[in-house]
């Protein structure tokens, strides 16, 4: 039996009637991960033997019991490496879990493996990982999105049941969009990064990647909540969000922001959006024109706002106290530069160099302060089109899947994120669920934003689309 | 006043400077192509320049914005000593070993 192409709510069911067992699954899933994982390169490591541990311990009664996750390899386990992708941390071993590891595993689920990613989440394609790139299943000679390209190429490729990852500028929704899974971005606040390896602590997210809807909603009921070990965790309540997946559209009203309808997205991705405005239309839901006038100066604010926040945070990784340390240093001082330009990758360097720049003495208000005020602007602007809709539909990714290679200059790399970097800025919640696919057989992704801590509508909104079309169901050939 | 320092934006980065100011050592190489890339970056993101921030105020102002959180200050339980060393890479006596900072 393919027990590696179910979803966690059709192994539950076999788990429940007793057909299968949790070692079932991680055994299938590890003769999957054999088979596939040497074209796709989605995990750094899997442990098969403790995973087979962890499934024969599994206890069925709990929500994910038994169901076999993978994890972006910047998100700490106990006991297990948290490499981030980076050479500076090939060694590092967690000596605790986050916040969101602790819930899974009190929710019953395997840890199956390590997702691969772009080197501390600065990427959109996977690339920058130090330690090779990874494969899109559908293509092999594309990129998976990034930066959590690994979680959604192995949730894809039925190398996991589900994964978890990070988004910081849209590191869930575009890889889950090029590798036609389902990916969520929660509201800022709404899950605990407690143990997650911070890069732009304003804006970063842990996620779900899954292969349907409702398989997030269940992962979303775990992983949500306030963390008095996490400060910007919000105590809001969490809702039950598989109770309100059937709540479907009529009366629902779709926000179209005219601005993100622009030439510069592909003709087969806006097509397959359109086709997704006029379902919403047919079942009922309120078409209507919004708009978000400052969107043309999202990814200007994001590469200042984020590289001014990662040149602090990753300022940690100096070689003291955790990661590699260089030999070659002669003092203290040196020893830092050194170890940071031989553990670093060039996009790392490229955004710690940026983001010194634009908070250093002089260049402050110009850059720094501008970015954060025009932030606000573009925070109004959502906060100006909940008004008059309910969710607000967008391409996720203005093009499919791209190849390998293809975008060597960074701005060209940075312009991927067009449609996902205002998100994190406004910290709204976004989904990316698959819409379609192009004439060369590439996923396309169809992004709904949500309020402020109004997943459980997006979800239910997701759901419905999801629930009219059968895009979920195709599988990559491998 | 700050748009005064727009007009030179992508001439006043010196990437080499500012590489030593983040302590990463820079190859000749890697100094040119960044200072091109990143020149290229800047000259982008210039477009801020343009945007009308008046209606901004300095603070902003949102419900939905986190604020500041504060906890008593009284000792927690956390890691040990011995697991918060595990990783470093060098230590002894519990203690972080450096190259020696003062002359």
């Amino acid at each position: 039996m393919n027990l590696h192409s179910l979803t966690i709510k059709e192994l539950r069911r076999k788990l429940a009637a007793k057909e299968i067992s949790p070692k079932d699954i991680v055994s299938d899933l590890l003769a999957r991960i054999a088979a596939v994982d040497p074209q796709i390169h989605g995990y750094l490591r899997v442990n098969a033997e403790d995973a087979l541990t962890q499934a024969a311990q599994a206890e069925l009664d709990k929500p994910l019991g038994g169901i076999p996750i993978a994890i972006k390899d910047n998100i700490a386990v106990s006991g297990e490496g948290c490499t981030c992708a980076s050479k500076i941390l090939e060694n590092y071993v967690s000596p605790f879990d986050a916040t969101v590891i602790r819930k899974l595993k009190d929710a019953g689920a395997v840890l199956l493996g390590r997702a691969n990613m772009d080197e501390f989440a600065m990427g959109s394609s996977t690339e920058n990982s130090a330690f090779g790139r990874a494969h899109n299943p559908w293509n092999l000679a594309c990129i998976p999105g990034g930066s959590s390209g690994g979680s959604a190429a192995v949730v894809a490729a039925d190398e996991a049941i589900a994964a978890l990852g990070t988004d910081t500028g849209g590191s869930i929704r575009q890889p889950a969009a090029l590798c036609g899974c389902v990916g969520l971005k929660p509201t800022y606040g709404r899950v605990s990064r407690y143990g997650a390896v911070a890069f732009a602590s304003s804006l970063d997210q842990i996620g779900p990647f899954t292969k349907t809807v409702e398989d997030a909603a269940l992962l979303m009921n775990v992983i949500s909540g306030y963390d008095a070990l996490e400060n910007t965790s919000r105590p809001v309540p969490v809702p039950d969000f598989t109770a309100s997946l059937s709540a479907g559209v009529k009366g629902l009203r779709v926000g179209i922001p005219r601005e993100y309808f622009i030439a510069g997205t592909d003709p087969e991705v806006q097509a397959a959006v359109r086709q997704a405005i006029d379902w919403y239309a047919d079942h009922g839901a309120e078409i209507v024109d919004v708009s978000l006038p400052n969107t043309e100066h999202a990814i200007s604010v994001y590469y200042i706002v984020a590289t001014a926040e990662a040149s602090a945070n990753l300022a940690r990784f100096d070689g003291v106290r955790y990661g590699r340390r260089s030999p070659d240093g002669t003092d203290s001082i040196n020893t830092y530069s050194k170890t940071r330009e031989q553990g670093f990758g060039s996009e790392v360097k490229r955004r710690i160099i940026l983001g010194t720049y634009v908070l250093s003495s002089g260049y402050y208000d110009a850059y720094y302060n501008r970015a954060q005020k025009v932030r606000q602007l573009l925070r109004r602007d959502f906060t100006e089109a909940f008004k008059k809709c309910d969710v607000i539909l967008t391409p996720t990714s203005p093009t499919a899947a791209f190849k390998a290679g293809e975008k060597s200059d960074p701005l060209s790399m940075y312009l991927a994120d067009i449609f996902t970097i205002a998100v994190n800025l406004a910290e709204v919640c976004g989904i990316s669920i698959p819409c379609g696919f192009t004439a060369s057989n590439l996923p396309i992704g169809l992004q709904l934003i949500g309020s402020h801590f109004d997943e459980a509508r997006l979800l239910a909104t997701a759901q419905a689309y999801e629930q009219g079309h059968s895009w979920h169901t195709r599988k990559p050939t491998l | 006043m700050v748009c005064r320092f727009w007009g030179v934006n992508s001439q006043s980065l010196n990437v080499a400077y500012v590489a030593s100011l983040a302590r990463i050592d820079l190859s000749k190489e890697e100094e040119a192509l960044f200072q091109s890339q990143l020149g290229k970056v800047l000259e982008y993101a210039r477009e801020l320049q343009q945007v009308d921030v008046s209606s901004v105020p300095d603070t902003p102002v949102d419900p939905n914005l986190p604020t500041n959180v504060l906890r008593e200050d009284v000792v927690r339980p956390s890691l040990s000593a011995a697991a918060a060393l595990r990783n470093a890479p060098q230590q002894a006596n519990h203690l972080f070993i450096m190259p020696k900072i003062i002359e």
